[in-house]
């Protein structure tokens, strides 16, 4: 056989076998592909099929359901502000509790303490982040709200009852009760992030610091903490993102009262909540929009907050993990 | 018909960094051919472009033509793929796969390619390991993983599996760079021992391991071939200074 | 300023350690075999048990298993595998944007494209709900998980002249297996607590599940059924569906830690 007629031979054996091999590679990526854009198909459902919904209300009602605070279902009229302000309060009265005990906590466990003593810390933080919204919920109600109303308010009221945020009838259940209850949901995620951010600072930074004779505080002060800055700021806003969405444990302790009041004792609601108590009930298509318009403005607000969060933790040590619930 | 593997004109690119420049050299059939240089000089991405796996790396690409029994490897239609059953690789670092037993390892190219006869599989896997100097050791361990065997052990289970597909050529990328100089030794003589049956390109940074094993030597410098001939020759009359330098120890 | 962050640590965990107390002093009473095997009694007569909502909620986690994880793992080896630049970094963000996505919003999502069509809540459409919560998360694990596995697995494999999809198949998925079985279980955890979602499309159910195109029972939606009721032993039933929710999320959480103990010996 001459080696001409041997290269067309195995050449064109190569070239069939290609066709049915190929294939099988062509069909993998194209699934794979498939799955992987079907997240993108996903979001862009959620947003026209909820735009969709709420578009009676937003009809009826513009721009000023964001700012009139009428919830009204018999006469059909619906402004969101008691919700956007319980929302609003709620997570920030959460942040301000839970972020300098989550960050403490992630410095803790990054770099201060013992070595052995990291894994079941760390272990404990998530599982308290892996703890259901509704059992916590169910404590709120039945440990938290009394031991409130009981103890904590009374004793706040006779202290600080000068300042406008703590007057009013102990009642237990309220924006207080929800602030609390969502420090104690958010602040495991705020530590396991922030963790992982600090973790991501690259040993250098800390060696340099110690060079220059700094003790162990100082160098997480000065080299981690600077280091790791927009990271830890991320960690705080995923905390935030959280809080603002979180449903069923707020729903239970926060008294479910559409008003606005400047009292942390008073009773209140959220966008989240009014959505979980009200939408079965919700017959005409108006006041399912308007409840769906919240769940569209709450999932804009979620991902903005979450994007940021995304970005900033990403721009620490590209390799920081995300973390789950 | 046996005329082993002509590459003419490959060059080699990641991204922009151009790594090959106008390879041209015939390797003998049955043979052993060695190509040595310093770091960096393109002698590994060199034997990848032989099976077509330079082009795995994300941005690198290829010119040129690689003729193997007479058939271009780069033409058009040709699925790297066919290349790769054709001609084993064996790699720098062991690489059993973990999630398998020894004799599953070996069985892996023949099984993954659709063989499910089992007294065809127990034959082939024999005869590989047989071949690769690994039965004996072995035999009594073939369900346990791979990697719970000694790292020359390793190495010569990865030729075993390179083995079983019956490739006419075989690859060998700094195969002994990780092993101890007895490992190394068993290795060298299962070279010897394997070019009886097959083409054998072997990349080395060890000078003494390419006079010991191979007919021909290749010398890359900078992403050129700098001199090609035989062995002994390449050794101890380098024709070119570069090589002469190299070989006495100037640079690299 | 060491004893302050450990003192941050212990309050971080210290809600745990009262939540468990509360819940096994209150619910431990209640937890027997009635609970596992009684359908709930109606208002005023004592006793039963919350079987319909255990299995419920065992048939929208398999549910919503069988939705997310395909689509979450072959997302997941697109990432891995893909030489774009662009499209895998959008589906990475879009992928962590949608895990912050408040459940109660994926929960309008699912109302939205089943409940609405269909004209009826279902156990279907808390499946999906639950399945769009489990698919970032699955995703991104994979993603992680795969890419733990050497590059020199993946080319050994290449070279014995197997097509992409039989290497990823064979060798790179399983290497990558007991890190990508942590993710699924990290996932099962998260969904089988949610009540959220659950609200308006899975409904809620007093008596066996029939079909999956009608409404179903689960155990968070019945503990916050019972926990909002004025009833004392209706109370009672909530602590005890607490624990036995706390206690399937645990262990399934456990078990995920003990999984990636075995990533690492089987990657390196």
């Amino acid at each position: 056989m001459t080696t001409a007629a041997a290269s067309r031979s195995l050449s064109s054996a190569v070239v069939s076998a290609r066709a049915r091999r190929g294939w099988g590679d062509r069909l993998f990526r194209g699934l794979a592909r498939g799955a992987a854009l079907s997240l993108i198909l996903l979001v862009t459902a959620m947003i026209i099929g909820m735009a969709g919904a709420a578009m009676p209300s937003f009809r009826a009602f513009g721009w000023r359901f964001l700012y009139t605070s009428t919830w009204d279902p018999v006469a059909e009229t619906f402004g969101a502000l008691p919700f956007v302000y319980g929302t609003l309060v709620s997570s920030l009265l959460a942040l301000v509790i839970a972020v300098p005990l989550g960050l403490g906590a992630a410095i803790f466990l990054a770099e201060l303490a013992p070595v052995w003593i990291r894994p079941p810390i760390t272990f404990l933080v998530e599982l308290v982040a892996a703890v259901p919204s509704v059992v916590f919920g169910l404590w709120g109600i039945f440990v938290l709200a009394p031991w409130l109303r009981n103890w904590v308010q009374p004793a706040l009221g006779a202290s600080l009852g000068f300042l406008p945020l703590f007057q009013g009838p102990p009642y237990g259940v309220g924006m207080l009760a929800a602030g609390i209850i969502l420090a104690i949901m958010i602040v495991p995620f705020i530590t396991a992030v922030s963790r992982e951010v600090l973790l991501a600072v690259p040993n250098t930074q800390r060696e340099a610091a110690l060079g220059l004779g700094a003790t162990r505080w100082e160098t997480t002060r000065i080299a981690v903490l600077r280091y790791g800055k927009s990271g830890l700021i991320g960690a705080v806003l995923l905390g935030l993102g959280r809080a603002l969405g979180e449903t069923m444990a707020v729903t239970m302790v926060i008294g479910n009262r559409p008003e606005v009041a400047i009292s942390l004792f008073a009773p209140g609601y959220t966008m989240a909540s009014v959505i979980a108590n009200e939408f079965t009930e919700a017959t005409s298509d108006l006041y399912l929009g308007a409840l769906i318009e919240i769940g569209l403005l709450l999932f804009a607000v979620t991902v903005i907050v979450n994007a940021l969060a995304r970005l900033l933790v990403w721009s620490v040590g590209g390799a920081v993990k995300q973390v789950r619930e | 018909m046996a005329d082993g593997i002509l590459v003419k004109d490959l060059n080699a690119w990641f991204g922009t960094l151009h790594v090959l420049r106008d390879i041209g050299l015939a390797i003998a059939p049955k043979a052993v051919t060695a190509i040595i240089g310093p770091s960096g000089c393109g002698k590994s991405t060199f034997i990848r472009c032989l099976n077509r796996m330079h082009e795995v790396v994300p941005s690198a690409r290829v010119s040129g033509t690689v003729l193997v029994e007479g058939a271009n490897l780069y033409a058009p239609g040709v699925d790297p793929v066919e290349v790769r059953r054709k001609i084993g690789m064996v790699f720098q670092r062991a690489n059993p796969f973990p999630t398998m037993s020894a004799f599953d390892n070996v069985a892996a190219g023949l099984r993954l390619a659709g063989m499910r006869n089992r007294a065809v599989l127990n034959d082939a896997v024999e005869r590989a390991l047989t071949h690769a100097a690994l039965w004996d050791e072995v035999k009594d361990r073939l369900d346990k993983p791979g990697s719970s065997l000694s790292g020359g052990q390793q190495q010569r289970l990865c030729i075993a599996r390179a083995l079983a597909v019956e490739p006419e050529v075989m690859l060998m990328d700094e195969p002994c760079s990780a092993l101890d100089p007895i490992a190394t030794a068993k290795i060298e003589e299962l070279i010897l021992e394997l070019r009886k049956d097959l083409t054998i390109v072997i990349v080395t940074h060890n000078m003494q391991q390419a006079a010991r094993v191979s007919e021909a030597t290749g010398f890359f410098l900078l992403g050129e071939l700098v001199e090609f001939g035989v062995t002994r020759e390449l050794f101890t009359n380098p024709r070119d200074k570069r090589t002469e330098d190299y070989i006495t120890g100037r640079f690299g | 300023m060491s004893a302050l962050t450990a003192g941050s640590a212990l309050a971080v965990v210290l809600p745990l350690i009262l939540l468990f107390g509360f819940l096994l002093h209150q619910g431990a009473s209640a937890v027997n075999v009635d609970f596992f095997t009684r359908l709930p009694k109606p208002v005023g007569e004592a006793g039963g048990g919350m079987a319909n909502a255990i299995v419920g909620s065992l048939i929208l986690i398999a549910l919503a298993g069988a939705l997310g994880l395909p689509l979450g793992i072959l997302g997941g080896v697109y990432l891995t595998e893909s030489r774009d630049r662009r499209l895998p970094w959008l589906i990475r963000f879009v992928a962590d944007v949608l895990n912050g996505v408040p459940s109660i919003v994926i929960g309008i999502f699912a109302y939205t494209v089943v409940v609405l069509p269909m004209r009826r809540f279902s156990a279907l459409a808390g499946g999906v709900a639950l399945a769009v919560i489990m698919l970032p998360i699955v995703l991104r694990t994979t993603e992680e998980m795969m890419r733990l596995v050497p590059a020199s697995l993946r080319e050994a494999a290449l070279a014995l002249g197997l097509p992409e999809w039989k290497v990823i198949l064979r060798v790179v998925l399983p290497t990558a297996r007991a890190g990508i079985i942590t993710g699924v279980m990290v996932a099962i955890a998260r969904v089988a607590g949610e009540t959220a979602p659950l609200l308006f499309t899975a409904f809620g159910n007093r008596f066996w599940h029939q079909r999956l195109d009608q409404p179903i029972a689960a155990l968070p939606l019945q503990i916050f059924a019972y926990a909002i009721a004025p009833y004392d032993d209706w109370h009672r039933q909530a602590w005890a569906g607490a624990l036995v929710l706390i206690a399937l999320v645990f262990l399934v959480s456990l078990a995920a830690r003990i999984a990636t103990r075995g990533r690492y010996s089987a990657v390196r």
